[in-house]
């Protein structure tokens, strides 16, 4: 038996190794050849090593992206804590049925391409679909105008496309949380606000703060919606690459983005582990 | 039926863990064997080797004149009832029972006769198209028991079997196996770290601990003679008195004189040992006369249980059990000053 | 709380997550082709549309193809992965799980642009096979979650006792192994179906000008011109999802393998 072992564990990783090889880590190691390579003004780029894309990141224009991106991203986390936290403690004291039918749609809207929420936001947000003829026809607003493009907007957005995140990643450990804790706190004489408050939410410290990082992380890779419902001032990391990729023709300037891009998300997400592994977040 | 030698087998595992160290035993066929001892002894290590599951480090395996130490498992045609039954919960009782037909290619009508045949056997017919999350704990066993049997195995393993069942269960079961057993007359290897379950089914019985074999017998001659202090401590309850040999049928405990019937003839003079004798042989006397194989001492405790008395007497710091029926209980109460006597022939000697 | 309150929470909160998308569908009832809240008259024109219109239409087979086989060859990678790390425990199969499931964990625009890079610089560009490749190295992290839960499952006492029957290791894994993980695997298809599905980025910078998605195509019309056609793809789009999780959370035990996703995450 040990033998047959042998021969199959090396025979089975043989396809994934390839497929995960070229094409995950040969692309991988493309942008970071491609990030230090020499950009023709043409709009193609010879191999070579500078670090002239990098040192665009100084640039004023580079400097608002990022800052825009971390301010959206970490406002959006925020939002998404504070009105998930609760939504999804309240799910986990549901029926085990009506648990089922809340994740059964909020899967259905988080796999929902981000091409259509945008295009969901801009019809609510618009002059003749929208919001704005739902005020004047309760008589709140005289004429209706479009509420996009706007910074609110953005937020607004941005929050609907990452709020199903947000809760899907808070149900285990709410669920996996010992009713006879708030129970205890209950008999103990606090009201259930109170025990919510006092109770869940220090117990559940850790893992709010790991789902807010992984909130930025995902807003941050976010890309229809700010092009959609935001000006080009709004527009985060994510679509800069884009641009930059399709629209300007610069792929080594792309590619630098990407990279710092990749090392921001990828020490959040190493952080999200380590706090999840650290305070026993699990599953 | 095929006798099953294994010679001078070792298994370690990653260099560093003995779990079977050296052991050497000949199983005649058409017997029920236990392989007993407390976990971590080796005694799971030793059958999965026997299975073919695990390969032996150093040593060899034969049954009958084959060496089979390093035939894999799929091809030794062993019959194997696992500690968690591993029953298939995507196949019915029947094709759970079919299985290893089915891999030998024998055709489905047959397949199902002989799933029937044993589910007869088993005691449990007419289930064959239950599934596996329908039956209960018991009706599981019996199920990897037929199945185990089903392609009439040149040996019948069974890994902790009863472990997952709860106690009345377990004693039916253990009657029942062994019924099953003699019936078939399949040469049987039984692993248990419950000495009961090794009594009650085993013609003979390996105790180990700590990777080796430390005594094989019958149950009666194992419980009768332990071979060391170990086995007198893990199988049944035994009393202890340190003891010093004076003479070959002869020891000192206590500064008083024990005459013994056995262990003590080879040792020489003055050598330190162990006196053992089991609660039953040990009788408390509501004397004070003193005497050969006498002790002094003081009832702590009486544990009344009905079918039995036990009555626990500190004997010079030392605590010894005597057990009875209540008829031949003495006038004692708790506190009493009494004499324990330990009768010769009952008094074995082990070095430890 | 009390319930009172509660439901009123609950209400307003799902009430958000709603709106958006019942003004879409209400809207994609609507007879004439201009926008307008709330409808006026009522039509199913705009879902006929869908498959009379040849160019919606050929979007719709194109992202159905892409999400079948992109979905599939993602099984094919995680499976192996998946039984390696299992059954043998490997310290490579550790490696290859986390290669596997990285890709997912990254903002997509990086992979996207990693596979842009690497497709022009291969030369083979816009080809279908390019974003079906592409989706199924984003997505191999999901089917290698739920069909590695779905091995935790599996005492490794089974595959002994189909060894002491007889059975070699492709045997009980074709018989006892793959029929148990076999609705995981199914979950883990669906799962990476969908996402492949709704895919923009990465499906743009790979093919986008060449092989029009159905995400490819609505974003397009976002810019270009707006048709009601959009409104009543996306909800063809919400019901195929909920469809699909629904029907996995009815064969398959939902909650769990979520605990399993988001721990990944």
């Amino acid at each position: 038996m040990e033998r047959q072992n042998l021969k199959g564990s090396f025979l089975l990783p043989i396809f994934p190794t390839v497929m995960i090889g070229i094409f995950f880590l040969i692309p991988f190691a493309l942008i970071v050849a491609v990030s230090v390579a020499h950009q023709n003004p043409g709009g193609f780029y010879e191999s070579g090593f500078e670090l002239t894309h990098y040192k665009r990141f100084l640039s004023p224009a580079f400097l608002s992206t990022a800052a825009f991106s971390v301010l959206v991203s970490g406002l959006v986390a925020m939002i998404c804590l504070i009105l998930g936290f609760p939504f999804t403690y309240l799910i986990t004291r549901l029926r085990r049925r009506w648990q089922v039918v809340w994740l059964v749609y909020i899967l259905a809207q988080l796999s929902l391409s981000e091409v259509l929420i945008a295009f969901s936001w801009q019809v609510l947000l618009s002059k003749t679909a929208g919001i704005g003829n739902i005020l004047v026809w309760l008589g709140i607003l005289e004429r209706s105008t479009a509420f996009y493009p706007s910074f609110g907007a953005v937020v607004l957005g941005l929050t609907y496309l990452v709020l199903p995140f947000s809760i899907l990643l808070l149900y285990p450990p709410l669920s996996r949380l010992d009713s006879e804790v708030t129970e205890a706190a209950r008999t103990l004489g606090a009201s259930p606000v109170r025990t919510f408050f006092e109770v869940v939410v220090p117990i559940l410290r850790p893992a709010l703060v790991a789902t807010g990082i992984t909130m930025f992380v995902f807003t941050l890779g976010a890309i229809v919606v700010p092009q959609v419902l935001g000006r080009p001032s709004h527009w985060t990391l994510s679509v800069q690459i884009t641009d930059q990729a399709i629209f300007q023709s610069n792929l080594p300037f792309a590619a630098a983005l990407a990279i710092f891009l990749l090392i921001v998300s990828m020490s959040l997400v190493g952080l999200t582990m380590w706090i999840n592994r650290r305070f026993g977040v699990k599953a | 039926m095929l006798d099953l030698e294994i010679r001078g087998v070792t298994k370690t595992f990653g260099g560093t863990i003995t779990a079977v160290k050296d052991v050497s035993l000949h199983l005649d066929g058409g017997k029920l064997v236990s392989f007993l001892g407390p976990s971590g002894c080796g005694k799971t290590t030793l059958l999965r080797m026997i299975a073919g599951l695990d390969l032996p480090t150093s040593g060899s395996i034969h049954l009958g004149d084959r060496d089979i130490t390093t035939t894999p498992a799929h091809e030794r045609n062993m019959g194997m009832v696992f500690q968690s039954h591993a029953l298939f919960p995507h196949l019915t009782v029947g094709e759970n029972i079919g299985y290893g037909l089915k891999i030998r290619g024998v055709d489905k009508a047959e397949r199902q006769a002989s799933a029937e045949k044993l589910l007869e056997l088993i005691r449990l017919p007419g289930i064959a198209q239950r599934h596996i999350s329908q039956l209960s704990g018991g009706q599981r066993q019996r199920v990897a028991i037929a199945r185990a049997l089903a392609l009439e195995p040149d040996l019948f393993l069974l890994d902790e079997p009863m472990s997952a069942l709860d106690a009345n269960l377990r004693e039916a079961m253990q009657i029942e196996l062994r019924q099953l057993q003699q019936r078939l007359g399949i040469t049987t290897i039984v692993v248990t770290h419950d000495q009961g379950e090794a009594m009650t089914m085993s013609d003979l019985v390996v105790v180990m601990s700590a990777a080796q074999v430390q005594q094989v017998g019958p149950p009666m001659e194992i419980y009768r003679n332990p071979a060391n202090r170990f086995v007198a401590d893990f199988i049944g309850t035994s009393n202890f008195l340190p003891g010093r040999v004076t003479s070959e049928k002869e020891i000192e405990v206590e500064g008083q004189s024990f005459l013994v019937s056995k262990g003590a003839d080879s040792l020489g003079s003055s050598t330190e040992v162990t006196l053992l004798i089991r609660p039953e042989d040990v009788h408390v006397l509501d004397s004070s006369e003193e005497g050969a194989n006498r002790l002094r001492g003081k009832v702590g405790f009486i544990r009344d249980i009905g079918a039995t008395v036990e009555i626990i007497v500190d004997c010079h710091g030392h605590e010894i059990i005597s057990m009875m029926t209540p008829k031949d209980r003495p006038a004692v109460t708790v506190g009493s000053d009494v004499m324990v006597e330990f009768p010769h022939s009952a008094c074995s000697v082990v070095q430890e | 709380m009390n319930k009172g309150l509660r439901n009123i929470y609950m209400g307003l909160i799902a009430l958000i997550l709603i709106a958006p998308l019942a003004v879409i569908t209400a809207i994609s009832f609507n007879a004439k082709k201009f926008l307008s809240f709330p409808p006026k008259g009522f039509s199913l024109r705009w879902y006929v549309e869908i498959f009379a219109d040849n160019a919606w239409f050929s979007s719709l087979q194109n992202s159905l193809l892409v999400a079948t086989s992109s979905a599939l060859l993602a099984v094919l990678i995680a499976v192996p992965i998946a039984y390696c790390l299992w059954r043998y425990g490997i310290f490579y199969a550790k490696v290859l799980y986390g290669l596997g499931a990285m890709p997912f964990i990254l903002p997509p625009v990086i992979m996207a642009l990693a596979f842009l890079l690497f497709f022009t610089s291969i030369e083979v560009h816009g080809k279908m096979i390019n974003v079906i490749i592409a989706h199924a190295i984003f997505l191999t992290a999901l089917p290698l979650v739920t069909v590695s839960l779905g091995l935790e499952s599996i005492n490794k006492e089974m595959i002994e006792a189909g060894q002491t029957m007889g059975a070699d290791e492709v045997t009980v894994f074709r018989t006892v192994i793959f029929p148990i993980v076999r609705p995981f695997v199914i979950s883990g298809f669906a799962f990476a179906f969908v996402l492949s599905l709704n895919e923009y980025i990465i499906a743009f910078m790979t093919v986008g000008f060449t092989v029009e998605t159905l995400p490819i195509k609505i974003f397009n019309a976002l810019r270009y011109g707006y048709t009601p056609v959009m409104a009543s793809l996306a909800v063809v789009f919400i019901l195929v999802n909920i469809l699909i999780f629904g029907l996995i959370a009815r064969f398959g035990n939902l909650p769990r393998l979520l605990g399993a996703l988001s721990e990944e995450r």
